[in-house]
């Protein structure tokens, strides 16, 4: 991998976190009224994505979306203003944090029904294979998709059809408070399962950003040189709670020496010691780094605090595509 | 030249498709010998696998794909052969088709067309006869067009298909073989305006897809005893008509709406509601409603004998509002064919 792509991960990263833990930190206010499932800990296969992934290329999320959207190049102001339900939001205060969309840069939407945008972005990819346009068409999903009807039937036609679909999946153990456990029979892996489709797999650490890189960017050529869909399964972690700023371990759904254990494995600390140690950084550069996230955050928040909410009359408008209806 | 319902359904796709390399049709049996009752007979041999073809039986994902392809320029046409089978793609239809224009800020439509066969009986039977119209003309952001003529049928299916937002697109068996002038080319019909079908100043009824027939039967009926009611058609249940059923009612005082769905929660009641509650001036008597019984359909043909409401019920219930006795033995008296089919031509399998 070239020092710069390395470099991008780490900048990328260091942004998900950063942005993550002040939605974190300034939730209490009460001026983000909507529920927000950050992604804290799970920051290496969004940017690992973004970076494999061309601009022109569509992706699709669900609800906790926001590492997606802006590892795809979505705009963080727009994000911040959208969390803040102001008119300046990427869907203009309709969405919220659950509904991020940034198609300029590909981002063709989130959504907040578990399995909903994967025959979406199933969808998508049938004009790219009709017309032969290079483009692929990623879908994030997280582990308890693949409990879902509609994934495998969104599956089953990729594969019969050979789109140009990537199927990435973060696996972080849990449905709201639901381990795997309750959800899967003991042993079975979820890229073995979804093999059966008759499609590659393949399963990896989720908290190594260069590997997740190498490993979508050999998926992402094969998958435009027109070899049909793949899965892709990472396996990582979810630090603060489900949906909220909180950490929620009290709730004994999962055990604390199962949290501090991924914890140690931080993925962004993980790359930047790595990177420090290999002088593709130097402690300054990361310095660097944060010192300009911090302050495109802090513009970020200003902007939405500043904004204005949609006029009360935007709550009847967007329904159809004329007033009619 | 008279053409059947299910040939002017196949005239409006093949317009369609001829018209904008953008739309696609797709369903389980598109490209069967049987071609859907005929409606997309043969249509893949004229515009190829890529835009004409059969599906896995999965609803729900191909609803989700549908609306994917739309999201990127497409326009599909997706056919249920019965209405109940696409109560799989409920949570796409509701959640993301609905939705999408609204929850990204008006960002993109999802210009989509999803064709639903409502069965009736000759043993359809609880699983594949559900009129469920008011299901999606609950849900805002949802169209529902319900034809009941050969040319409605084209060319209201045509408005849908290059209609911007996504449209549930009701047909009726009992109506696929019915004939009429089908205009040729690219018509397209806008959608949400009803038709003024018979006109008269005793009562308004207002039907819509095959209770437009029996009620058609019913006001003909009438007339040759010196009542003259308004029918209207409504087409287009969702957006609905009200400028024309409130002129209508306004001259009559009288509603009679009725319903090929369920009583409890239907679009009849809404019509009585609506008219009820801010036309209630105009009204010199009860708002009336006719609609399927809150139960299922059942199988066998001597369960559904009473089971919908045909032209002797709708003359009926327009002779009780004005308190007039009616005479309706001759209707029944007509019918040359069992109760459970539309016609002589209609004799299975399904």
């Amino acid at each position: 991998m070239n020092p710069e792509t390395s470099r991008r991960l780490l900048f990328d990263m260091l942004r998900i976190r950063s942005v993550e833990e002040t939605i974190a930190a300034r939730y209490g206010e009460q001026k983000m009224r909507c529920p927000t499932h950050l992604s804290v800990g799970q920051e290496a296969v969004a940017a690992a994505a973004g970076a494999a992934l061309r601009p022109t290329d569509l992706a699709v999320s669900g609800h906790r979306a926001h590492a997606h959207y802006l590892a795809k190049g979505g705009r963080l102001k727009a994000m911040i203003a959208e969390i803040y339900g102001k008119v300046t939001g990427c869907a203009r205060g309709k969405g919220g944090s659950m509904h991020l969309v940034d198609e300029s840069v590909g981002f063709m939407g989130s959504t907040a029904i578990v399995g909903g945008t994967v025959p979406v972005g199933v969808g998508l990819s049938y004009p790219m294979k009709l017309n032969n346009t290079g483009q692929i068409s990623c879908v994030f999903l997280g582990d308890a998709v693949p409990e879902t009807g509609v994934f495998f039937e969104s599956v089953n036609f990729a594969v019969v059809k050979q789109l140009p679909v990537l199927f990435l999946c973060e696996n972080n153990g849990y449905s709201v408070y639901s381990p795997l456990s309750v959800r899967q029979p003991p042993g079975r892996k979820l890229y073995e399962l979804v093999a059966g489709f008759g499609l590659e797999t393949h399963h990896g650490d989720g908290n190594d950003a260069r590997a997740v890189y190498a490993a979508l960017s050999e998926g992402v050529a094969a998958i435009r040189g027109g070899e049909g869909p793949r899965f892709y399964e990472f396996e990582t972690y979810r630090w603060r709670e489900h949906c909220g700023p909180m950490y929620d371990n009290d709730l004994g759904y999962r055990s604390v020496a199962e949290y501090e254990a991924w914890k140690l494995r931080d993925p962004v600390l993980a790359l930047q010691r790595a990177l420090i140690t290999e002088a593709i950084v130097t402690d300054a550069d990361v310095a660097d780094m944060q010192a300009e996230i911090d302050a495109e955050i802090e513009e970020a928040f200003a902007f939405a605090e500043s904004s204005p909410f949609p006029p009360p009359e935007d709550a009847f408008t967007d329904v159809y595509a004329s007033a009619a209806g | 030249m008279a053409t059947s319902f299910a040939a002017a359904i196949r005239d409006g796709l093949a317009t369609a498709l001829a018209a904008d390399d953008d739309v696609i049709c797709f369903g389980l049996g598109t490209d069967d010998p049987k071609g859907v009752f005929g409606t997309t007979l043969d249509l893949h041999k004229q515009f190829g696998p890529d835009r004409v073809f059969d599906m896995p039986t999965s609803e729900a994902a191909m609803t989700g794909f549908a609306i994917g392809a739309a999201l990127n320029g497409m326009r599909p046409v997706l056919t249920h052969q019965r209405l109940d089978f696409a109560l799989l793609s409920l949570d796409q239809l509701v959640n993301n088709a609905a939705k999408w224009r609204f929850m990204f800020g008006g960002k993109r439509g999802v210009p989509i067309t999803i064709r639903m066969i409502i069965g009736r009986g000759w043993g359809q039977g609880p699983t594949h006869s559900q009129s469920l119209q008011s299901w999606f003309a609950h849900i805002p952001g949802l169209k529902v067009v319900m034809p009941t003529t050969a040319e409605d049928a084209k060319t209201l299916l045509l408005g849908a298909i290059f209609d911007d937002d996504p449209v549930i697109f009701l047909e009726h068996r009992w109506l696929h073989n019915m004939k009429g002038e089908v205009p040729a080319g690219d018509v397209r019909e806008p959608l949400g305006k009803a038709r003024v079908v018979r006109s008269g100043d005793a009562v308004t009824i207002v039907a819509m897809s095959y209770m437009t027939v029996e009620a058609l039967h019913a006001v003909d009926h009438l007339a040759a005893q010196g009542i003259a009611c308004d029918l209207i058609d409504l087409r287009s249940i969702r957006p609905l008509d009200w400028p024309t059923v409130i002129t209508s009612v306004q001259k009559t005082g009288r509603l009679l709406a009725l319903d090929s769905g369920h009583l409890t929660g239907g679009v009849a009641g809404e019509i009585v509601a609506r008219i009820a509650t801010d036309h209630f001036a105009s009204l010199k008597s009860a708002p009336q409603r006719l609609a399927a019984p809150d139960v299922p359909e059942a199988t066998s043909p001597a369960l559904t004998k009473n089971y919908h409401v045909r032209a002797e019920h709708i003359a009926d219930a327009v002779g009780r509002m004005l308190g007039r006795d009616v005479e309706t033995a001759s209707l029944v008296a007509q019918r040359t064919f069992p109760h459970d089919v539309p016609g002589t031509w209609f004799s299975g399998p399904f």
